[in-house]
């Protein structure tokens, strides 16, 4: 499909040099800062803001969006040789010879994240004027949402890791406030931890790659970085890598850190679409397509990010088989759709771009159809058990068809938006860099059966909410005890524009996109120009493969959910459905495998600075001289074992320096 | 004893910090002989932040002077002030200031933190009468003023008599004043026997130190001795026990391990703006010392001192860590998390390059401003006794107290996490400025691994830290919400005090360079 | 040359000497006739109490008066030497000493005006 008319770089070298930001592009820090003061006036404003405070929250992420458009133009206008670009901002940290800038990279990369995050983001500001409208506390809610927006934009504009890294804890931030904000009910709260631990987890990772960074070459942005990683030994490389991966794990909820993803789907939906699917989960993707330098030297932590990726992939599209709540199954998919991008990031130069590619389109399917799920919770009074839907396209059209447009999307059916991009990982994924041993054969069907059931249980959600029979007490029969009577109705017009949008990206962006490898083209300033691999199949018996997979997949749910009845109560399934309910056991396996062995580990600690160590001293000094049976009958026994503890260590001390003299 | 005595040189005009400080404290002993009682605290409150905001003023006055020269050598060189002193005596007068206000509050309850009377027997009928009639302890302020003086001769203290009166007259008043807490009396009073115990413990390696190093140079000057280390030959025995025993005396008031046994308790059971004071101005006062005896004397003894110096950090920098984790009193927890910043600080020292110095005055700078904004902010969060409109007393220190704080008073424990994003090393944070610093100047000075180190460690303590915000914000509070804890409004001083800390962390996250760059230029000591 | 330390070694032994003989040679050949006043503990002119041992309690006015006159017991300690040399130290000497007097008596001022001295 790629012709190699352009000269081929050697894959080492990734990437067009920066060069410094002029003219128009010295506005850039205009994208965070307008956020930012968004959220500054609606925090600081109080219940003074409340009227139009919403209003402000849309404007500051719209004005956001027009800065990234106009961004956008001028970079398209430019030489594909001067859209890297670096604007300094300000002298940050000096210290010695070590100079810390924080700047904002400008480059064909990053703009494609300021337009996913500045688009959907306004769409879903919009959006939840509507949603958010009977709560209380609305305007604390844009300002998160601002926060957010102007933190994921820090992210993907930093010029350097640190700085990156200031934006990577602002997500992380900003998604805690989001997910615990109704936080009154003690499951949200829970949840909202738990995404705290697991993303410190994974922010130590980034912590410690930074420090490996740091100290192999001396500074932390990419510019030197990038072009030091070239020379940098392998080992050093790969440690890098591996720590950045386990960031990614974390932020991007891949295996094994993946736990926390399910749980903050006790956010309110406008912030599982923005947050949990479209933006802030995928910064792990981003962060690897970014250190392409660093992994370009350390194949084996590449190889590892495909591991990861595949695995993930799997786990979630198991999961997603066997939760009946909409959004756990939603998230469930998108931990699966964002192992597509890891694996394609992890196959190297040649799947970066279909990364991010698939990175785009997947944010605005998955997007709508988690405005298209909260549109449904809205009009069934906040029930989100799918067994407790059914033929809702009836009394929801246009939430109906806008969903249909996300599902055939996610299906992966040509000529909707993940066609282009998610055969192409098919595609990438059965041909890796040298084509040669298990590689190719391992990925590739990887992701051709993840795309099987993928389009199983996202067919099953499509069918239980929206076809077959009415599971749900209607206002004709008396509901049920505990049961509120739904009524379900279409949603006002400002959530159903966002999702007619949305929907219309689902459809048409891949393609679009697609003609003649333009966002491929688009990506080369930084990833880099690769030459075609063919893959181990041809490529139309990969594509009919894909097709026939998901049309089956399709097929059995719509044979199992749609033409069949459907239990309300789910019935109690195989062992595998269990488990997969259960996230396949993941909170019980973190829990052995890391909690205890970590609770014990500070208990016995602890239990040896007051045994052995206060034990031992004691007794040195006893030993030493009697100036501790002194001490002893002079003082409690607390004291005297604290000054024994001194005794000892300046007794240890002094034989240190001098067995060290001689 | 033929040479006639000649009058020493007195540069008054380099001397004046302190003896604002110092002045101030021997007229705040007069307001309390003379002085009815009900006007003293206004009085010396007042004298008090005159004082330490006069010798700020001071130091600014002598700045330029200093940067010209390079430092003076006052009373024959018993006290040098250079570059690194008069920095860290200007940093000691401000956090002197900002804790002043801390201690001074009173709160809405109408009682401050310090005992009624301090002598009397803890739950006798004396003390129950003092309480009533509202006596107060004002001599907290001149005891305090002593104390920064003691701290702000220290860091300029150019020969070991002069660093060993400092250390005790910075030492007896902390002494004294651990023991005054106003609730939990007996365990206010063993800190004070503990730490007075342990810290006479520590002046006598001290002197004994001093006293080797003497028998080895024949001098007490620090100049002195550093030209011995390298013309004197065979006795390096005693020059090198002797500057280990001495470094013990400044590593025991830092708190480093194996030293660092009193910390806990002490933090724990003395008044807590007393503990913001102490955790903050000792710890800048003995890595100011301790900076100059390194510097100064250390470098020829390199290949001797190093491992002893480098162990002793990776150790309290781990051990703080570790034990951190598993407290349930915050002020413990904080106790533990000022020993590993004391391993993360000592990292800074033993670099041996000039970034070395200027980063660790950051460091402690930005560890002392959130420091004793931390500890404001647990002397506001309260116990309530049991039962309808129960009085308000203790403070609430055991962790699950805290639980549920950020609901209910979401400014206060907005500040109390910007503080522990500080010692967590956050970026855009003070502390994370520091940390830099530091670990930068430790790589400058080839000590990579020990930067490793000190990552892995700062990483684990994040740990703790954010345990505690978790706690605050996503925890819902044991029992019935506000039930067991409060927190009691200020009379306004310590929301000052906390404000500034806040202030003073974000300024110095986001634009660390000027301060940096100003410490770059003065980190340079004179024999 | 012998080594400059062994004159203060020698005192050093001197010191020992004469301490432990002088205890030694009284508890040898001193009279033994004890009477009951001579058994007792002496408390610097208080009688001691019965359980003096295990937790009695003394006045704290009484470690007052003690500490005061520590007070000037240095103060004079450090009179003598200054005094000596007081023509050679001239101008500086009485300006220092009497800066030294000032400062000493500015803690006790404050134990007299706070009633520190009165006994009752």
């Amino acid at each position: 499909m790629l012709t190699s008319a352009l000269v081929s770089l050697p894959t080492a070298t990734v990437g067009e040099a920066a060069i410094p930001a002029t003219g128009v592009f010295t506005v850039a820090w205009l994208l965070v800062a307008l956020p930012l003061l968004g959220a500054a006036v609606l925090l600081l404003g109080g219940r003074r803001t409340d009227r139009w405070g919403h209003w402000l929250g849309v404007l500051a992420s719209g004005s956001a969006f027009l800065v990234g458009a106009v961004l956008m133009v001028a970079t398209l206008s430019a030489p594909a040789a001067e859209r890297v670009q670096d604007l300094h901002l300000f002298d940050w940290i000096t210290a010695g010879s070590f100079e810390l800038a924080a700047g904002l990279r400008i480059d064909p990369l990053s703009l494609s994240f300021v337009m996913l995050v500045t688009f959907v983001g306004t769409l879903i500001h919009v959006y939840s004027v509507s949603y958010m409208e009977h709560d209380a506390s609305r305007r604390r809610f844009f300002a998160y949402l601002n926060l957010f927006v102007a933190a994921m934009l820090l992210l993907v504009l930093a010029d350097s890791y640190v700085l990156l890294f200031v934006g990577w804890e602002g997500v992380g931030l900003a998604s805690y406030l989001l997910i615990g904000f109704w936080n009154h009910s003690m499951p949200n709260a829970v949840a909202a931890k738990k995404a705290f631990v697991a993303n410190r987890v994974g922010d130590l990772g980034l912590l410690v790659a930074i420090m490996i960074l740091f100290g192999a070459f001396g500074a932390t942005d990419f510019e030197t970085v990038f072009s030091l990683a070239g020379g940098a030994n392998e080992g050093l490389l790969t440690a890098a890598g591996l720590m950045l991966l386990l960031a990614a794990c974390g932020k991007s909820a891949q295996f094994p850190l993946q736990a926390w993803l399910g749980d903050a789907m006790a956010g309110p939906t406008p912030v599982s679409a923005l947050i949990h699917a479209a933006t802030m989960v995928t910064a792990g993707v981003y962060l690897v397509v970014r250190s392409a330098p660093v992994y370009a030297g350390a194949p084996n932590a590449l190889l590892v990010v495909a591991i990861i990726g595949a695995i993930t992939l799997l786990f979630g599209a198991i999961v997603g088989c066997a939760k009946d709540d909409i959004k756990k199954t939603l998230a469930a998919s998108t931990m699966s759709q964002i192992g597509y991008m890891m694996l394609a990031a992890g196959l190297g130069p040649i799947g970066y771009a279909f990364a991010i590619f698939h990175l785009v389109t997947h944010g605005f399917f998955k997007a709508g159809m988690f405005l298209g799920a909260g549109s449904v919770m809205h009009g069934m009074h906040d029930e989100v058990d799918m067994r407790r839907f059914g033929e809702l396209r009836k009394y929801m059209k246009i939430t109906w068809i806008t969903f249909a447009a996300g599902w055939l999307a996610i299906l992966g059916l040509p000529p909707f938006s993940g066609f282009w991009s998610k055969d192409k990982i098919i595609e990438t994924a059965f041909a890796t860099a040298d084509g040669q041993g298990w590689q190719p054969w391992v990925f590739g069907t990887v992701a051709l059966v993840g795309a099987g059931i993928t389009a199983f249980y996202m067919s099953r959600l499509y069918f239980m909410t929206f076809h077959g029979t009415r599971r749900w007490t209607g206002t004709e029969g008396a509901p049920a005890a505990g049961q509120h009577a739904q009524n379900p109705h279409e949603s006002p017009a400002l959530m159903i524009w966002p999702m007619i949008i949305l929907a219309v990206g689902s459809i048409a962006l891949g393609g679009l996109l697609a003609i003649g490898d333009g966002f491929v083209h688009w990506l080369e300033p930084v990833v880099g120009h690769t030459e075609h691999h063919d893959p181990v199949l041809p490529i139309p018996v990969i594509m009919g493969a894909t097709i026939l997979l998901v049309l089956a997949g399709g097929f059995l749910a719509w044979r199992q959910y749609a033409a069949s009845p459907v239990a309300v109560v789910p019935p109690r399934g195989s062992v595998l459905t269990r488990a997969a309910r259960r996230d396949l056991y993941q909170d019980e396996v973190n829990e052995g495998l890391l909690m205890r062995p970590g609770q014990y580990l500070t208990r016995s600690l602890v239990y040896g600075d007051r045994q052995v160590v206060d034990g031992a001293a004691t007794g040195l000094a006893r030993l030493v001289a009697s100036s501790g049976e002194v001490l002893r009958k002079l003082q409690n026994g607390y004291v005297r074992s604290y000054a024994s503890t001194m005794v000892a260590g300046i007794v240890v001390l002094v034989a240190v320096v001098l067995a060290f003299r001689i | 004893m033929t040479a006639a005595f000649v009058a020493p040189e007195i540069a008054w005009a380099q001397l004046t910090p302190v003896l604002l400080v110092l002045g101030a404290g021997v007229i705040g002993v007069l307001v309390e002989a003379f002085a009815p009682q009900r006007v003293r605290r206004p009085v010396q409150l007042a004298l008090s932040l005159a004082a330490t905001a006069a010798a700020i003023v001071a130091v600014a006055a002598l700045w330029s002077g200093v940067r010209e020269t390079g430092g003076t050598v006052v009373l024959d060189g018993s006290i040098i002030l250079d570059g690194p002193a008069l920095v860290l005596q200007g940093m000691l007068a401000l956090l002197g200031l900002v804790a002043f206000l801390v201690i001074a509050d009173r709160t809405e309850s109408g009682e401050d933190a310090f005992a009624p009377s301090a002598s009397a027997v803890p739950g006798s009928d004396y003390e129950e009468v003092a309480r009533r009639k509202g006596l107060e302890q004002t001599e907290v302020y001149p005891l305090v003023l002593f104390a920064l003086g003691g701290m702000m001769i220290f860091p300029a203290a150019g020969d070991l008599l002069t660093l060993f009166v400092a250390l005790e007259v910075l030492s007896l008043p902390l002494y004294l004043l651990s023991g005054m807490a106003r609730r939990r009396r007996l365990l206010s009073q063993e800190a004070s026997m503990k730490y007075f115990l342990l810290g006479a413990f520590a002046s006598a390696f001290f002197l004994f130190g001093a006293a080797l190093l003497y028998g080895f140079a024949g001098s007490v000057r620090l100049a002195d001795i550093a030209v011995a280390t390298t013309t004197v030959v065979g006795m390096d025995g005693l020059l090198l026990a002797g500057l280990v025993l001495v470094l013990v005396g400044l590593l025991f008031k830092v708190g480093a391990v194996p030293f660092h046994s009193w910390t806990p308790d002490v933090y724990q059971g003395a008044p807590t703006p007393i503990t913001g004071f102490m955790a903050a101005c000792t710890k800048l006062a003995a890595f100011g010392a301790m900076l100059r005896i390194v510097y100064v004397v250390l470098p020829p003894l390199e290949w001797d001192l190093m491992p002893l110096l480098l162990g002793v950090t990776v150790i309290t920098m781990v051990v703080g860590t570790v034990v951190a984790i598993v407290q349930t009193d915050i002020k413990r927890m904080l106790a533990y998390s000022s020993i590993a910043h004391a391993g993360f600080i000592l990292v800074g020292v033993v670099a041996l390059t000039q970034s070395g110095i200027s980063s660790v005055l950051f460091y402690l700078l930005a560890y002392g401003l959130a420091t004793i904004g931390a500890f404001a902010i647990v002397s506001l969060v309260r116990e309530v006794n049991a039962g309808p409109g129960g009085a308000v007393v203790a403070e609430a220190t055991h962790l699950s107290q805290w639980s549920g704080l950020g609901q209910r008073h979401p400014v206060l424990a907005g500040a109390f996490t910007l503080f522990l994003l500080s010692f967590a090393g956050i970026p855009l944070t003070a502390g994370f400025a520091g940390k830099f610093a530091v670990f930068a100047a430790a790589i400058d000075g080839g000590l990579a691994w020990l930067v490793v180190v000190g990552v892995v460690a700062s990483a684990a303590a994040v740990f703790f830290y954010v345990r505690l915000i978790v706690l605050m914000f996503f925890t819902d509070p044991i029992g019935t919400a506000g039930e067991s804890t409060t927190v009691v409004r200020s009379e306004g001083l310590t929301t000052v005090a906390i404000g500034l800390g806040v202030l003073g962390t974000i300024a110095l996250g986001v634009f660390p360079s000027p301060l940096l760059d100003v410490l770059a230029d003065a980190a340079v000591f004179i024999p | 040359m012998s080594n400059p330390y062994v004159p203060i070694l020698v005192l050093m032994g001197v010191a020992a000497v004469l301490a432990l003989g002088g205890v030694g040679a009284s508890a040898i050949i001193g009279p033994k006739r004890y009477n009951r006043a001579k058994l007792e503990g002496y408390e610097c002119g208080i009688d001691p109490t019965p359980h003096a041992v295990g937790g009695g309690r003394f006045p704290i006015k009484y470690y007052l008066v003690a500490m005061t006159f520590i007070i000037f017991d240095i103060e004079v300690v450090f009179m003598y030497p200054w005094a000596v040399a007081f023509g050679e130290l001239a101008l500086f000497g009485v300006v220092a000493m009497m800066t030294f007097l000032v400062l000493i008596t500015v803690p006790f001022v404050y134990e007299w005006r706070r009633g520190g001295f009165e006994w009752d």
